[in-house]
Formats: structure tokens, C-alpha cells, sequence
């Protein structure tokens, strides 16, 4: 199962938060603080795979991570999951996001956080792998993206007669 | 008012802030601006708020007044707000709150709505959130979806139940029925999330495993058709057909095939050819290929499998790529138990990988390292596990010298001495990060390797004047140096020896030291009264002793005192009593530590066997415990009382033996051999040990308490076989 997935940039700032087991809000903060200090320790030439930190569950769950350029992707995982099969989904999460947003950058993630979520909930729900098939969805988010923008072409009336826009 | 910004808007105006405070003035404005829009209820932008709280969440200021706001939203019947509506429920909600109860009602109508998308979002956020009463009232609604031929629903509702299980174990029976069919799906989604919800009902239930069982056929053909179908573009990822699933479905096969021999035999053919055929040069089929080999490794796979599966390790091992060596370490030394030989093979470069430079890789390597030193090895692996020690980081050395020690301990043998007393001296010296109690062992094993005795008290002493604040090392030193300063001091070093008058300065230094404690000033004592047949400065240490004859720490006075009483009264003893100590009989440390040792998941230093300190007063009271004599230099009237617990304290027995006390005969021991105490031990042997025994006496003589220790080894063989 994956307890967290964590998208934060190389100085620590948190681009994506989500987390899959209930923590209290200022824990959440002083995780994303813990892990963001365990990874930016790293070496680029070691392995991938790091004993998550003491606030996160310690020895039983493992951190993850994958650095690209200014962003580091990190996946809290326990035992069930495979290592190495998450390192490829990361790989497939990032390549889903480029797709998305046509060459995806660090922008894109800070500017469309709602839409970095949905996207993210068609591939990992409930802390469990749903699907990797990366055309799969991006097809679905297409989808549904164009369901709320012909919502939005319809405006809706205001108390005072203006016709306004929400999104 | 006006119409609320927009959330890049927003985004936008935080990241123009050029400091904290900055920053976060402008999110209270902010949220100020959405309580008030919040208030006027105003339909048209409360989605557009609302990204925005979850926004300034993210980034750490409390967003709880927006949690109501998202129940709206869920309820309105726009996409768009349901969309962030259910988004922040699953963020900013869940069950500790009473708030989320009230969701359970649009849920449960939103699974059942017209657009699949909404009835997607439903179950999203119940299969991520859901409690176990919210759970109980939808089971019904997501089993009807389990059924559903609509492919992206389906894969939803598999992972929606593997929730509701988890938090209502009792509904499991519930979702079976549905289960029938799942795998014929040819929706790789689906079959995936089936996979994974089979996964979970087979590890939560031994019926549901075995009721699935026979489903072995089908998951061994459809990896198959997987491995074999050639290449299909919707799938592929890197040549490999939808390596997610594959993995998958190994994992399940796995925990369908442990200790089971029909399914192991109906899955051997298709691990072996998934071993054999997979691609490796990506990451994706190393990802496979790991995953075969943990299966083949897990279920009652034929030993030619076995082989393949430890090679393909061993290759991993090779394998320039770090992560592809962190995991065959890994998995290597879950393996090491059951197939030693085979991992022996591969011990070269197990060892190669202490000097790489990823720490996590080096933990590995050390700990499979010591789980591979066996009789055959030691000398070799002694000498790279020494200089492991030497090197590596400080947060290794605790453990790496147990292990050291542990290893030499157990498998050296007197022909290797030399190589065990190097490596437990590197121990030592490696400070602190040695335990306290394996100063005895320590000792023992310096005393038993003869000819290394002047290498050992030099290294020692020399460790000594550098740092006295690491007590095993202080006590250890210490010792040596009473038992052979005079080869210190002759000279027989390589190094320019101490003269007698330093090493007495070394020695009194301890007693006086705020770092030494009252153990450890004991030890120095001692030492200090053993160099008085060593060396010639025997004036000096009288007065020494006499000075301690009054200290305030009871111990010491007491040795002090009788230190005396030996230079004074028995002058003409205190050669013989003071004389070498002799070799020790090794300590029965086979057993349990045998068993942790080939444990390789455990740390070697896991148990240690808990050895009472040895006797290190001078050898003029001697005991021996069944006759309970005691050999008393004053012959006034004794009353040893013994307090009503007499320990025994066989660690090394606790495994193998039970022990059942019964109370002495009396706790009172008349003086000058009047009478005796006895107390009889009941001892449960089924496994037919050979029994030994290490007693530890607690009594009070003359009102003050006494510690006294002995091992029996000789009970007659009737008595335990």
C-alpha cells in the first residue's frame, strides 16, 4: 500500500501532498519536512531506495524517490508493493503528466494543482495501484476535463442579472 | 462584493511574497475574503474558493472552515463542483470528523448516477476515506458495481471493496460471489485491480486462500498469453507487455503457492519461462524478473529453480544499476537462511559491496556479510569485515562490531586467535559502540590467546592515554594491564615501552576520574594491586591502597581493605594469589546464538548472551557452590544470611531448558561450616541438553550485600540424558 505520494521541488516546497493515511495537519507539514531531509541528502548515483523517516512509520516503510530536474517524486511505501515496480510507476505518473500538459515543467505542477490530483486519482486510489496504462489516462482525464469546460460555457445567472463564469 | 480571484490568481500573488510573513499576511486576507464569500452562500464561485483553501492547505494553513463547503459542493449537480467537492473531502475530511457521516447519502446517490465519471468520483473517494459505518451502509452499491460491464467502474469498485474490507472485514464473504468472473476480463485495468483485490482477500482469510486456489491454472495462463502475445502497443512499457500486471500477478501466485505442492507444481513451468525469457536490460523487466525470483524462493518451488533463482540474484549483483543491487541484497538475505550454499557462492561480491559508496546498500552488505561467515570463511571474511569496521560510518559501528565480535566468538577457533583477539580489540577500540556486558568475553578471550598478550596491553594502554571516557574499553585496558603491565613495561613491544611510574599514573588516573564509574574504578584497583608483584614500585602502591581503605563507595573500600590486610597479614601469600590468571574454559554460548547467527533478517547482535561479569576480586575467596563452604580469612563468627532469592542465571539455557525454584531450606547459613542451605532447582530437559549451570549468589554478610558467582559443570550424564 502507499502511504503518501510527495512532489516537492529542491528546496523543500511542496508542489503535490497527498496523503493516504490519516496525519494531523501540522504532522503532515513536519513529514514533508522529514522526508525533504532525508532525500536532498542524496547523492545522484545512489540507489533509490531510502528506510522512510521516524515520523512516517520508520523501518516498515520505505521511501521511493525519483529526482527530475528541480522536482523530487517521492512514494512512501510498506512492504507490499514492489520497488522496483514503483519506480516504474513513478516513471509512468510523470510521463502521464507530460502527456497531460504537453512537456510538462515545475510551473505546470504549481499552477494547476487541482488538475495534477485528478490526474493522479486515475492512477493511485485508496493507496492502491489502479491503473498504468498511460493513454488509458490520459484519455479518461480528457474526458472529463471537457465535461467541466462545456460546463463552464454555461454560465450561470447571478441575483443581480449578470451572467457570470465560475472556472 | 466583488467576484473572488481566481486560483492561479492567487497562486500567482503568494509567490511575489518575499518572505514569511509576507506570505502569510496574504493567505489570512485571503481566507478572510473566502469565510465572507463562504457566508453569502454564493453557488457561482464556491468551487473556485475552495481550490483555493485546498491550495493554501497544501501548503500548511489550517483550511478546516471549508470542510462544509465541500459537502455542498458534492451535493450541487455541476461536474465541476463535484470534481473539488469530493477532492477536498478526501483532503481536508475523514473519520475522525462527525462532518464526513453526511456525505454518505450523496454518495450513495452518485453511485448510482447516470454519468460513470461522477459515479467514479463517488467511489474514489469512498474507496479512499471511507469509515467503516459509511462502509457497511455502500457495500451493497459497490458490490452491484463489481458486477458492472463498464470497465472503468469495474477497476474502481475492485479497489473500493479492497477498502471496505479493510475496514469491515466481516462484508468479505459479500464481494465473493462477484469475484467469479472477474479474471476473464480482458480490461488490463481490471484485471489488475481484480488481482489486487484477490491479493488482499487471500491474505486476510486461509479459506478464501484456499478457495482461490484454483484459480492457479487461470492466473499461470494469463501470464502466459502476457509473456507470449509478442508486442501489443497499449501495453507495452519499454518491449514488456504490461509489466504491472505481471508483477501482479507473481505476487499472487506467490501467496497462493506457499505450502501449497500442487499449485508450486502448476506454476513451475511458467516461473521458470518468465526467468529465463524477460528482457533485462530496462528497469521494467528487472522488475519482473525479482519478483519471479521472490515467488520461486516462497513457494515449494523444485531445487533446480531454486538454483536459477539465486543465480539470477547473483547477476543482480552485478548489475551496474544501484537500485537493481540494493534489492538483490535484499532479497538475498531473506534467502540465506534456507539456501546458504547457493548465496555462499556469491560471497565475493557480497563482500565487494562493503566498499560501495550508497549507504544503503552498505547496511545490506554487512548484514548479509556476517550472515555468511561460517567455519570455512571466517579468516578471509574476518579480514574484510575488519576493515569494514575501520572505515565505515559511526552509525555502522555499533552493529558492525557486534557482529565482529559475535563471528569471532563463534568461530574461532585456536588456531585463529591471533585473527580473534585483532578483532576484538578493533572492537573495543572501536569505543563505546561495544556493549557493556562483553567486557567479560572480552577478557576471557585475551587471557586464552597466550602469545598475544604484549601486543594486547600495548594497544590498550596506548587507547587508554588517548581517552578514558569509553568504560568496556577503560575496563578492559584496565584488566590487561594489571594481569600483564610487566610485559608492558619490558620492554617486549615494538614501541618505546611505558616505565612503571607512567603506568601507575595511567592506573590512579582512572580512580580518580569524574568519567570512570564505580565498576570501572574497581577494575583499576585491582589492577593497581595486581602490579605489586609486577612491578618494583611497591611502596608507592601500598599507599595507594590505604588511601581507598576509606572511600566512600563501599566496593572499593572493601577491596582496598583487604588489599591491605594482604600486605600486611599475608605478605607471604600475596605472590601466589596475585600470579597470572589461567586460561578460562570457553563459555557455552552455542544454542541460541547459533540459531540468531543464521537468521539473516535479524542482526547478529540481536541476542547477545547476557554473561554475569566474571570474578575479577583476587582469588582468595573461593567457593564452590554445593558444598556452600567459604573459606573466611577471620575467623570470627560469620552469620550469612541468604536473601530469600537465589538467582540462577544460565542464559545460555533459557532456550532449551525450563527452570522451576522451590524455596531454601532456611535463609540463614550458620558460621564456620555449622550448617548448610539447601535449595532445590527443578529442571525441565526435553531436547536432552547437556546441562550447565552459572549460578549467581545474592547474600548479606556482616550487614553488607554480597555477589557471588559460580558455574557447575559437572553434573553426572545420567542426570540429563
Amino acid at each position: 500500500m502507499i502511504k503518501a505520494i510527495l512532489i516537492f521541488n529542491n528546496h523543500g516546497k511542496p508542489r503535490l501532498i497527498r496523503f493516504y493515511q490519516y496525519f494531523a495537519e501540522d504532522m503532515q507539514q513536519q513529514i514533508i519536512r522529514e522526508t525533504f531531509h532525508l532525500v536532498s541528502k542524496r547523492d545522484d548515483n545512489v540507489c533509490n531506495f531510502l528506510e522512510g523517516g521516524s515520523l512516517i512509520g520508520g523501518s516498515d516503510y520505505k521511501l521511493i524517490y525519483r529526482h527530475y530536474a528541480t522536482l523530487y517524486f517521492v512514494f512512501c511505501v510498506d512492504s507490499s508493493e514492489s520497488e522496483l515496480g514503483i519506480l516504474d510507476l513513478i516513471q509512468v505518473f510523470v510521463e502521464t503528466l507530460d502527456k497531460c500538459f504537453e512537456n510538462v515543467c515545475e510551473l505546470d505542477l504549481i499552477f494547476h494543482m487541482d488538475k495534477v490530483h485528478y490526474i493522479l486519482q486515475e492512477v493511485v486510489m485508496g493507496g492502491m495501484v489502479l491503473e498504468t496504462n498511460m493513454n488509458e489516462i490520459v484519455a479518461q482525464v480528457e474526458v472529463q476535463n471537457r465535461m467541466e469546460k462545456s460546463e463552464s460555457l454555461v454560465g450561470s445567472v447571478a441575483k443581480n442579472g449578470h451572467v457570470t463564469f465560475p472556472t | 462584493m466583488p467576484a473572488p480571484i481566481r486560483l492561479r490568481e492567487l497562486i500567482r500573488t503568494i509567490r511575489t511574497a518575499r518572505t514569511q510573513a509576507e506570505e502569510r499576511e496574504m493567505i489570512q486576507k485571503e481566507c478572510a475574503a473566502i469565510r465572507s464569500s463562504f457566508r453569502e452562500e454564493d453557488n457561482t464561485y464556491r468551487c473556485r474558493n475552495v481550490a483555493k483553501l485546498l491550495y493554501m492547505h497544501m501548503l500548511g494553513y489550517p483550511a478546516h472552515f471549508g470542510q462544509l463547503e465541500c459537502l455542498k459542493l458534492i451535493a450541487s449537480q455541476k461536474f465541476t463542483d463535484k470534481r473539488i467537492g469530493y477532492l477536498g473531502a478526501m483532503l481536508l475530511l475523514d473519520e475522525r470528523q462527525d462532518v464526513h457521516l453526511l456525505m454518505t447519502n450523496c454518495i450513495k446517490n452518485d453511485l448510482n448516477h447516470s454519468t460513470q465519471y461522477v459515479q467514479g468520483l463517488a467511489l474514489c473517494t469512498l474507496g479512499c476515506m471511507g469509515s467503516s459505518e459509511m462502509c457497511r451502509d455502500l457495500a451493497g452499491e459497490v458490490e452491484k458495481l463489481l458486477k458492472t460491464s463498464n470497465s472503468y467502474l469495474r477497476k474502481k469498485a475492485a479497489l473500493c471493496a479492497v477498502h471496505v474490507i479493510r475496514k469491515v472485514p466481516e462484508l468479505m464473504e459479500m464481494f465473493l460471489p462477484a469475484t467469479k468472473n472477474l479474471l476473464s476480463e480482458k480490461n488490463h485495468g481490471v484485471l489488475h485491480t481484480s488481482v489486487v483485490l484477490l491479493t488482499e482477500m487471500c491474505e486476510r482469510s486461509p479459506d478464501m486462500l484456499a478457495h482461490f486456489r484454483k484459480l492457479v491454472p487461470q492466473l499461470v495462463r494469463i501470464l502466459k498469453n502476457l509473456i507470449m502475445s509478442g508486442y501489443s502497443p497499449e501495453h507495452d512499457v519499454s518491449g514488456i507487455s504490461d509489466p504491472f500486471l505481471q508483477v501482479r500477478i507473481l505476487r499472487l501466485l506467490r501467496i497462493l503457492g506457499k505450502s501449497d505442492d500442487d499449485s508450486s507444481e502448476a506454476m513451475n513451468d511458467i516461473l521458470a519461462q518468465v526467468a529465463t525469457n524477460t528482457e533485462t536490460s530496462k528497469n521494467v523487466g528487472n522488475a519482473i524478473l525479482y519478483e519471479t525470483v521472490l515467488t520461486i524462493m516462497d513457494i515449494k518451488s523444485e531445487s533446480g529453480l531454486r538454483v536459477l533463482a539465486i543465480n539470477i540474484l547473483g547477476r543482480f549483483l552485478l548489475n551496474n544499476d544501484k537500485n537493481i543491487r540494493y534489492v538483490a541484497l535484499t532479497s538475498l538475505l531473506k534467502t540465506v537462511q534456507t539456501d546458504h550454499n547457493a548465496v555462499q557462492r556469491h560471497r565475493s561480491t557480497i563482500v565487494d559491496c562493503l566498499k560501495d559508496l550508497d549507504v544503503s546498500i552498505k547496511r545490506r552488505a554487512m548484514e548479509l556479510s556476517f550472515a555468511l561467515v561460517n567455519g570455512n570463511n571466517i579468516r578471509g571474511m574476518m579480514k574484510e569485515l575488519l576493515y569494514f569496521l575501520d572505515s565505515c560510518d559511526p552509525e555502522f559501528k555499533a552493529d558492525c562490531a557486534s557482529g565482529v565480535f559475535l563471528a569471532a566468538e563463534k568461530y574461532g577457533t585456536d588456531s585463529l586467535t591471533s585473527l580473534h583477539v585483532t578483532a576484538v580489540l578493533s572492537c573495543v577500540l572501536a569505543g563505546s559502540y561495544v556493549r557493556d556486558d562483553s567486557v567479560p568475553n572480552l577478557i576471557q578471550l585475551i587471557t586464552n590467546s597466550v602469545e598475544m598478550h604484549a601486543y594486547t596491553v600495548q594497544r590498550l594502554y596506548k587507547a587508554l592515554l588517548d581517552d578514558i571516557s569509553q568504560q568496556p574499553l577503560v575496563q578492559v585496558a584496565s584488566w590487561c594491564i594489571g594481569e600483564y603491565g610487566d610485559l608492558l613495561v619490558s620492554g617486549q613491544c615494538e614501541e618505546e615501552e611505558p616505565i612503571q611510574d607512567e603506568v601507575l599514573d595511567v592506573l590512579e588516573g582512572l580512580l580518580v576520574s569524574n568519567l570512570s564509574t564505580p565498576v570501572t574504578r574497581g577494575y583499576a584497583l585491582t589492577a593497581i594491586m595486581k602490579l605489586s608483584t609486577r612491578f618494583s614500585s611497591v611502596n608507592r602502591i601500598k599507599k595507594v591502597v590505604s588511601i581507598y581503605g576509606s572511600s566512600i563507595d563501599v566496593e572499593l573500600q572493601q577491596r582496598a581493605v583487604e588489599y591491605n590486610a594482604l600486605f600486611k597479614k599475608y605478605d607471604h601469600m600475596r605472590p601466589a594469589l596475585l600470579e597470572r590468571m589461567p586460561i578460562m574454559e570457553k563459555t557455552a554460548t552455542n544454542g541460541p546464538t547459533e540459531i540468531v547467527q543464521t537468521n539473516g533478517e535479524t542482526e547478529p547482535s540481536a541476542v547477545e548472551p547476557k554473561h554475569p561479569p566474571p570474578v575479577t576480586q583476587p582469588a582468595n575467596q573461593v567457593r564452590t557452590p554445593y558444598s556452600g563452604s567459604y573459606s573466611e580469612q577471620d575467623s570470627s563468627a560469620v552469620t550469612t544470611q541468604f536473601s530469600h532469592d537465589i538467582i540462577t542465571f544460565p542464559p545460555s539455557v533459557f532456550q532449551t531448558f525450563q527452570l522451576q525454584l522451590l524455596s531454601p531450606s532456611s535463609n540463614v547459613v550458620p558460621a564456620l561450616n555449622q550448617g548448610t542451605v539447601t535449595q532445590v532447582i527443578r529442571v525441565l530437559n526435553p531436547q536432552k541438553q547437556q546441562l550447565r549451570m552459572r549460578i549467581k549468589l545474592t547474600y548479606t554478610h556482616k550487614g553488607s550485600p554480597v555477589q557471588d558467582l559460580a558455574e557447575v559443570n559437572n553434573f553426572p550424564p545420567q542426570s540429563w540424558q
